[in-house]
């Protein structure tokens, strides 16, 4: 049962991007992507400028580009909305690839295009550039409140533990015959939710003991 | 689901980053006195398990599949407070760890689906859970309606920050029809979701459940005599 160091997007690496103080990285990602955000979306070269950015440190950091390129599938289902805007946006139409189209929803959906991808380029560096533990570290520099820090840090620690009692429990359902594609395995799926809760508040209870006997006093060192 | 970056304009970002951040702040101070010192292992459980709930896919038919988004489910299960706690630490570790919903919408995000789905469903919870009888059967179909109710109340919420900061020239009245016919689909199987797992909670650990709690503590004891032949 052994979890593997770091999380699921976190690519190994010496670089100055992973040794950079990960405090740093979260204020440049938050402020970077403010900038990109209040951006007008005609300014063109601009986003080609982020762009060029993002990639310099996905480059400096020597993580491949195809780890974080594969990884952007996350913006899927946001690409189809976008790509639907121009057909229901309103104002002047204008022709398109022998399409009719919105003239300001294309320029709409350019800038949701551009600014979204923009920002899950620059998250996945952060991830892919961060220990889970230097995040965290980084937040409560940046004064964050402690409680929500040991929160996270209880999560990230517990994620995988849960995610795997999870799957050890699809799995045993799957050769018991269950075949969790069609709508009528709901209640069983409802039932193995309800199950985990349990068990992951009892864990968690358990913790605290274990915690208090460590001499746990709501601080952690 | 989650609002990804540039869908609101900056000034709106900000805005539902600082209702966030105060909402946070209240939920924070409310859920340690629903936990006490517990708070930080029971609440970073409770948020491992939101995020696993949320892996789990629910066939829809037609090949497609929805998943939980836990808002009503967790308030039910640990209180407002403390669900509102934990949606909002998921959705933080999702922005910074998984690239999910913008790292600039963050303060949307924790505001639509953390804030708003957890207490509308909660408030609806106790609503309905006042006019059904006094059992713990009833905590159920409560959670269910209020996790129905919760899912569109997001979506127009969603909408009503669309009209002032959206970034895209759609009619407001298109958008709000969409959103909301879309998302009373997305409630309906949150409803079966959340009431099939509280019920299955209910049934093995009522005391766990936090809407359930005061139904638990009014059974008393009751000593029954072996029966002896």
């Amino acid at each position: 049962m052994g979890a593997g160091h770091g999380h699921r997007l976190f690519f190994h690496g010496h670089s100055a991007v992973h040794r950079a103080p990960a405090h740093l990285k979260v204020l440049v990602l938050v402020g970077f992507m403010l900038t990109v955000v209040a951006t007008p979306r005609d300014w063109y070269p601009a986003f080609a400028g982020y762009l060029l950015a993002v990639v310099a440190v996905v480059l400096l950091a020597r993580v491949p580009l195809l780890y974080v390129v594969r990884r952007m599938v996350i913006e899927v289902p946001f690409v189809v909305f976008a790509v639907l805007v121009p057909f229901i946006a309103t104002g002047p139409r204008t022709d398109v690839l022998g399409l009719t189209v919105s003239e300001p929803g294309l320029l709409a959906a350019w800038g949701l295009l551009a600014k979204g991808t923009i920002g899950v380029m620059a998250s996945l560096t952060l991830a892919a550039t961060t220990e889970p533990t230097d995040v965290l570290v980084g937040l409560r520099r940046l004064r964050l409140p402690d409680l929500i820090v040991q929160i996270m840090g209880f999560m990230i620690r517990y994620l995988d533990v849960v995610t795997a009692d999870l799957g050890r429990m699809m799995v045993s359902m799957r050769s018991r015959g269950m075949n969790p594609r069609s709508p009528r395995s709901w209640p069983t799926l409802a039932r193995t939710l309800g199950a985990l809760f349990i068990r992951s508040y009892e864990r968690g209870e358990r913790v605290h003991l274990a915690m208090l006997s460590r001499g746990y006093t709501g601080q952690l060192p | 689901m989650h609002v990804p970056d540039g869908f609101l304009d900056a000034p709106t970002s900000i805005v539902t980053g600082v209702v966030a951040a105060g909402g946070v702040a209240v939920a924070l101070r409310k859920a340690r006195g629903e936990l006490d010192d517990r708070t930080a292992p029971m609440a970073g459980l409770v948020a491992a398990f939101i995020f696993a709930g949320q892996m789990i896919n629910f066939p829809v038919g037609a090949g497609t599949s929805g998943h939980l988004l836990g808002g009503a489910l967790a308030a039910v299960l640990v209180g407002p407070w403390t669900g509102a706690l934990c949606l909002s630490v998921v959705l933080l570790v999702q922005a910074l760890f998984m690239a999910d919903g913008g790292v600039t919408a963050l303060g949307t995000n924790i505001t639509l689906m953390g804030l708003v789905g957890c207490f509308a469903g909660y408030a609806v919870f106790r609503l309905v859970a006042a006019v059904l009888p006094r059992r713990t059967s009833s905590v159920a179909p409560a959670a269910a309606i209020g996790a129905l109710v919760s899912v569109p109340v997001a979506a127009s919420v969603f909408t009503l920050l669309f009209a002032i900061g959206g970034t895209a020239p759609v009619e407001i009245g298109a958008v709000l029809t969409a959103m909301l016919g879309w998302h009373t689909v997305i409630g309906v199987g949150e409803a079966v979701v959340t009431g099939l797992v509280v019920a299955s909670v209910v049934a093995a650990r009522p005391d766990l459940v936090h809407g359930a709690r005061h139904l638990v503590d009014t059974q008393e004891l009751e000593i029954r005599t072996a029966a002896t032949t």
